[in-house]
């Protein structure tokens, strides 16, 4: 977890990839045309972070709804993986996120409460604005396969970690021409506009600033101890006479 | 149906469409014949689906050519050693009664105690702690009650345990056997030359059996804490053996930086107070292992969420912290303006995350401390109150002192940072700050001060 002290380790074992992720949903009141089941359309997604196609490390992702949904089991066999359905009800979603077989053999699971209905209840809803929900995570992979290092080390959707000293990889494949495959990535999606940033800056400078404050805390607290240590040892001296 | 029974009303029949599943009409069909009705209903009033047993078998019918009756006969019993003469219904068949020995003679097995003669009891048997009568009457009890020790320990005439009862007979008929044996090798087959009863052990697997059987629900329970408890711990030690055997440079690193935090500690803190250093480290050292034991069950996970990694160094590292010191970490984060979950959990503001979690543990364990010794202060205060006039002002002065300062060390933010100067007056003061470990702190410390 960013121990100075992984950084210095020089053997492949402790070389980490992670591919950072935002999962959510978009859901749209449908407005006039809503009826008692069907009020909302929305849409549940697992994206990568910078918007960049998740493919090239996820082979699927199942979506399991609500039972009250027919094939509740939703399997999306590839990049941009979503699922859009109309409903009226807010309920947990179980994403399972399949990667390849070089990535990993098991099966990872995210769990997400759809979010329909503003958190201002009393505010309007709107047609045109949807209420999104997202939330920003990173998936580790430990020890990763020197094949999937190699496979992945040009694609922009996976942090590429820094490789212990002397270790070389195979070249990898050139990456196939984009305009070939059907396009995974979401940065022209139709709900980009609604996405939200996701920036470590902000809350590193806050994580900061707290750790300072800590600190200096500590720092008095120390201070204070050794003068009422010092007063005690007066009294427990005088106390002897 | 019932309301209209009471009410005196025809009973309409129910249309077939109500039903939902139409019953089969089992009451027009023929139940089958050779069982009676209440038992085929049992079925569900269906027949089973596979043909088990053609139902015309079950009622076995003896054949027709046979006629049967049954008479009063005495009958005697091989396994009776006496002619004694008893009487029963016999099933005669066509005027022919059945011959053969009592059925039930063959049933009467017994042991084959050994027999010694008295010469082998005197050159094998001795005992210095049996009779020879005493010998012959085990054997004779053990033959009588096919060695049912139990109660032949109590009809023994002399009071002797059930283990010693066996030790003497297995020992006398292993010795007798094994000279009788035209030669070693032939018996060194037979069970009871193979393992011999072992007394003490005997003795000391039934005293540990009835100490079990007795065990109380208390200790019973005390017990099975013991045992998770060393469970756990057995574990951690073995997935920290488990990290560390590999990582040697890993913990070779960790190994500095713990010393010197204990040496950081040792700095500040005075000789005085020994115990509460070596409690300071204690817990390192174990969150040491803790963090070791975790960051390898992570690696050996494959694949997992940055969030739940955080959550689990959280949680390894406030082991040894208790629930409410737990909610007091969360709430300083709160003061501080920090996620309790990280909006944006990457490798590094998890990191920094963990960092300053742990931070403020160590804040919140210095106040604690600071809070010990204020106290110790204050017992010695009151020791030397008559002795020392000058005291009372200075100790009113370094409380007055603390008592501000300890209670605002909790109230962060940036407004209230600045006004921590100004606060220099007595306890009326820190009940306005509103953050609820204030409020109890003012209180403990109105204790202390006596």
């Amino acid at each position: 977890m960013g121990k100075p002290e992984d950084t210095e380790r020089k053997k492949l074992k402790d070389v980490e990839i992670s591919v950072p992720i935002v999962y959510g949903n978009a859901a749209f009141w449908l407005g006039k045309k809503a009826s008692e089941y069907q009020s909302h359309k929305w849409t549940v997604y697992v994206r990568g972070a910078t918007n960049e196609d998740l493919s090239v490390v996820v082979k699927r992702v199942v979506f399991q709804l609500h039972s009250s949904f027919n094939n509740p089991t939703r399997v999306v066999e590839s990049a941009p993986f979503e699922l859009s359905e109309s409903g009226w009800g807010e309920f947990e979603i179980a994403i399972t996120l399949y990667f390849h077989n070089d990535v990993c053999e098991k099966p990872l699971n995210l769990y997400h409460h759809l979010k329909l209905y503003p958190e201002d209840e009393s505010g309007p809803m709107s047609i045109k604005k949807p209420v999104v929900v997202e939330f920003y995570n990173e998936i580790v992979f430990t020890e990763p396969s020197e094949s999937f290092l190699a496979r992945v080390q040009n694609y922009p959707a996976v942090t590429f970690p820094r490789l212990p000293a002397g270790f070389t990889l195979p070249s990898s494949a050139p990456i196939e021409d984009e305009s070939k495959r059907k396009r995974g990535d979401t940065k022209d999606h139709p709900l980009n506009q609604w996405f939200l940033n996701f920036s470590e800056a902000d809350e590193l400078l806050q994580l900061a600033a707290a750790r300072q404050q800590v600190q200096a805390h500590i720092a008095k607290l120390r201070r204070q101890i050794s003068v009422i240590d010092g007063q005690n040892q007066q009294f427990k001296s005088s106390s002897d006479q | 149906m019932d309301a209209k029974d009471i009410l005196g009303l025809p009973k309409t029949p129910l249309p077939i469409t109500q039903e939902k599943k139409p019953r089969p009409q089992k009451d027009s069909q023929r139940k089958p014949d050779g069982i009676s009705r209440e038992v085929y209903a049992l079925t569900g009033g269906l027949a089973p689906l596979m043909p088990s047993i053609d139902a015309s078998q079950l009622k076995r019918r003896p054949p027709s050519d046979e006629k049967i009756t049954w008479q009063w006969l005495p009958f005697t019993s091989s396994a009776r050693k006496d002619d004694l003469q008893l009487y029963h219904w016999v099933r005669v068949v066509n005027g022919v009664p059945p011959t053969g020995d009592y059925s039930f003679a063959k049933y009467n097995k017994s042991v084959d105690v050994i027999k010694y003669t008295d010469e082998e009891y005197e050159k094998y048997l001795t005992d210095p702690v049996w009779t020879k009568e005493e010998t012959d009457q085990l054997f004779d009890l053990c033959e009588r009650f096919d060695l049912r020790f139990i109660v032949i320990a109590d009809r023994f005439p002399t009071f002797r345990t059930v283990e010693e009862l066996k030790d003497r007979y297995y020992s006398v008929s292993r010795a007798i056997l094994i000279a009788r044996a035209p030669s070693p090798g032939e018996v060194a087959g037979h069970p009871l030359v193979k393992e011999p009863y072992n007394v003490s052990q005997e003795t000391e697997r039934k005293r540990a059996l009835s100490m079990v059987l007795s065990q109380t629900k208390q200790q019973e329970r005390k017990d099975a804490e013991v045992l998770a408890e060393a469970k756990r711990i057995a574990e951690s030690r073995m997935a920290a053996q488990g990290a560390e055997e590999p990582d040697l440079p890993v913990t070779s690193d960790i190994g500095p930086e713990s010393v010197e935090r204990a040496i950081g500690h040792g700095d500040t803190i005075s000789p005085s107070s020994v115990q509460v250093p070596s409690a300071a480290v204690a817990p390192s050292t174990s969150i040491m292992a803790d963090n070791a034991s975790t960051l390898a069950s992570l690696r050996m996970l494959r694949v997992y969420l940055r969030t739940y990694a955080l959550e689990q160094m959280v949680q390894a590292a406030s082991s040894s912290a208790g629930l409410r010191t737990i909610k007091r970490v969360e709430q300083t984060l709160q003061d501080l303006e920090v996620n309790l979950k990280p909006k944006v959990p990457t490798k590094a503001v998890c990191a920094e995350h963990l960092e300053l979690r742990k931070e403020i543990l160590t804040l919140l364990n210095l106040q604690k401390q600071l809070q010990y010794k204020e106290a110790e202060g204050s017992s010695f205060r009151d020791g030397s109150y008559g002795d020392m006039p000058g005291t009372p002002k200075r100790s009113h002065r370094v409380v007055d002192q603390d008592r501000t300062f300890v209670p605002d060390a909790i109230s962060f933010g940036g407004e209230r940072a600045g006004k921590r100067e100004q606060k220099r007056k007595g306890p009326g003061r820190v009940s306005e700050t509103p953050s609820s470990p204030a409020h109890k702190r003012p209180r403990k410390m109105k204790a202390l001060d006596l």
